[in-house]
């Protein structure tokens, strides 16, 4: 199955990512997002960290869930390779996403090329019938 | 969608089904065709069903779709009534343009841009996960939201003169860091004196043509030749940060259901958490402007290494294209404080507010509109009839008309570089990848855009400026 796939628009990155489980389409629209900035396949996994995130629902936990990527190039310069064992469960209203960032911080081996300032909720899609699919637009 | 031509300049979508007011676009035949074809009216007509909205929703010239409200969208909103909408100021909060003239002409540096440039690459740090030089305390990044410019000036970056002609004085009043995130203020720390990347720039121009001599020199711009900076940037992650913050605490505190978009989340202007959107948007205001005089103070320095001498480089103007703001603006027949958002779109005061430079009140305020890479910038001048016709805003840029993933495919960063240099343009970027995506033919025809700002009559043209040197981030 493709990870992911880049669509047409105007301004902004807007992208589909797919999985057999929801977990799985999650965890490729992280690497689709940090595609706009880096190459994930070149990130060497040397670092690990462990992300825990809570939304009122999906979508709400899908922009926290990418956010968290940014959040850590910004203040940790850590560049994601792939987010693993990602895990999303129900708790009481809230969803509850936990999953291992697995990746490496900034250095002059790696190349950046792009930067993504945020995650938008327009035209955002969570569909399932044989797979997941989730369609994201991220400001850049 | 019913689109109805009003004249050469301006369509209108009726006030229908659940809109509380009309919108008004301001365009071009030429134009509106790649506005009919992405999100943009539908956006816009979004905004004219948002609680307490004023008069009309604004498109401005260069239009394109957003996310919640248009870029190029304003609209103003009651204070009692009305909202106040992250999604209507947008995710780089202050994003703005600083001018600075010299008494330098085209003659003085030639030969020198490539080494000028080369300085300020040094200089300014910019791209992504470049973080600055200044590496602030928690305590001080707090002070530079509540000061803004002024702070950057106290500490050694440039000069008071600056600030009286910075939109706000380089300060917004209502700005209160206690409401910021940790997470944002965690982001602000490495990345205050940072250009960032995307469309920022930081540009070494020439005055190509002038339109309005007297208005001109009113602005420090006096011939053919003579050399200007311009610096393109915003409030970088720390303003991001607080969109992204303020969007979610709106959605926990209000739901999503009854918004025709999402992204469209809003809280009353007097309601608590629209207080603490505003206090922090402010403060993020603040550090935009002090990250663009900080980064002006090391151009000026690079001048006096290079050239020998700064003197005689005095700002022109620095303003705001995306923010929130309380200004008084004529409603029916009441002069009434109303909430203005500006997303994509540039103030556009006219002789005798006193909000502008005492300078500059006799004529206006100085447009700051600047093109896409490589392509000429113009510098407007505000007018009165804004005031009536868009709560006196006009464009902000050229606005783009084509992704920046179809410019990645039709483009390749060194040929830019190479065109460019034909044309006697110096270009330095952090990324060939950020040159490609920022080629000019993704973007709208600046003159066409700058033509019907001047045509409507929501910002005159003034001057026209090119580019001779180019830092992309």
């Amino acid at each position: 199955m493709q990870r992911y796939r880049f669509l047409k628009h105007t301004a902004d990155a807007k992208f589909q990512a797919f999985g057999r489980t929801l977990e799985e389409a999650f965890s490729n629209t992280a690497i689709a997002m940090v595609s706009l900035m880096w190459d994930w396949e070149k990130i060497e996994k040397r670092e690990v960290i462990q992300v825990e995130v809570e939304g009122r629902d999906l979508k709400q936990l899908l922009v926290i869930f990418l956010e968290e990527a940014i959040y850590l190039l910004d203040t940790k310069n850590f560049l994601l390779s792939s987010a693993e064992r990602v895990k999303i469960e129900r708790r009481g209203r809230h969803y509850l996403l936990r999953a291992l960032f697995k990746g490496d911080r900034y250095s002059d081996k790696y190349k950046i090329f792009g930067n993504v300032k945020a995650v938008t909720y327009n035209e955002m899609k969570i569909k399932s019938n044989d797979f997941f699919m989730i369609q994201v637009v991220v400001d850049i | 969608m019913d689109l109805k031509r009003i004249d050469d300049f301006a369509w209108e979508i009726p006030k229908h089904g659940s809109m509380r007011v009309p919108t008004v676009i301001y365009t071009s035949s030429k134009l509106l065709e790649s506005v009919k074809r992405d999100l943009t009216l539908k956006q816009a007509k979004n905004v004219a069903c948002l609680r307490g909205i004023q008069r009309m929703a604004y498109v401005m010239p260069d239009a394109h779709q957003g996310y919640g409200f248009p870029i190029g969208g304003v609209a103003a909103f009651d204070l009692d009534e009305g909202i106040i909408s992250p999604g209507g100021v947008g995710y780089d909060i202050n994003c703005g343009v600083r001018l600075l003239k010299t008494e330098y002409t085209e003659t003085d540096i030639r030969g020198r841009q490539r080494e000028l440039l080369v300085e300020i690459f040094k200089e300014v740090p910019a791209g992504v996960g470049k973080g600055g030089t200044t590496r602030l305390s928690r305590r001080a990044l707090e002070e530079v939201c509540i000061k803004g410019a002024e702070w950057a000036v106290e500490n050694g970056y440039g000069t008071k003169e600056d600030l009286l002609r910075t939109e706000e004085n380089g300060r917004m009043r209502g700005a209160v860091p206690g409401y910021l995130s940790q997470r944002a203020i965690e982001r602000g720390i490495p990345q205050l004196g940072t250009l960032g990347s995307g469309n920022h720039f930081l540009e070494i121009q020439k005055v190509s043509k002038i339109y309005e001599r007297q208005v001109a020199e009113v602005f420090g711009i006096h011939s053919v030749g003579q050399i200007l900076i311009m610096i393109h940037c915003g409030s970088r992650g720390l303003g991001h940060q607080v969109a992204s913050d303020y969007i979610r605490l709106m959605e926990n505190k209000f739901g999503t259901k009854e918004l025709p978009d999402r992204q469209l989340i809003n809280a009353p202007i007097r309601s608590k958490l629209g207080q603490q959107y505003y206090g922090s948007m402010s403060a993020a205001v603040n550090f935009a402007f002090a990250n663009r005089q900080m980064i002006a103070h090391w151009v000026r320095n690079v001048f006096a290494k290079i050239i020998g001498s700064s003197e005689g480089i005095d700002q022109v103007y620095d303003v705001c294209h995306n923010v929130a703001k309380f200004e008084k603006h004529r409603i029916g027949n009441e002069l009434k404080e109303v909430c203005i958002h500006r997303k994509g779109a540039t103030r556009s005061f006219g002789p005798g507010r006193e909000e502008i430079p005492a300078i500059y009140r006799s004529v206006g305020q100085p447009v700051l509109i600047p093109g896409s890479m490589g392509t000429a910038s113009y510098i407007l001048v505000g007018t009165s009839e804004a005031e009536k016709l868009s709560f006196s805003s006009t464009t902000h840029g050229a606005g783009r008309v084509m992704s920046r993933h179809e410019a990645l495919r039709r483009f390749k960063g060194e040929k830019i570089k190479q065109e460019l240099e034909s044309k006697g343009i110096e270009l330095i970027s952090t990324s060939w990848k950020g040159v490609a995506e920022e080629a000019s033919q993704a973007y709208k025809d600046i003159d066409e855009v700058v033509k019907v700002s001047h045509q409507v009559g929501i910002g005159r043209i003034v001057a026209k400026v090119v580019p001779i040197g180019v830092m992309k981030g």
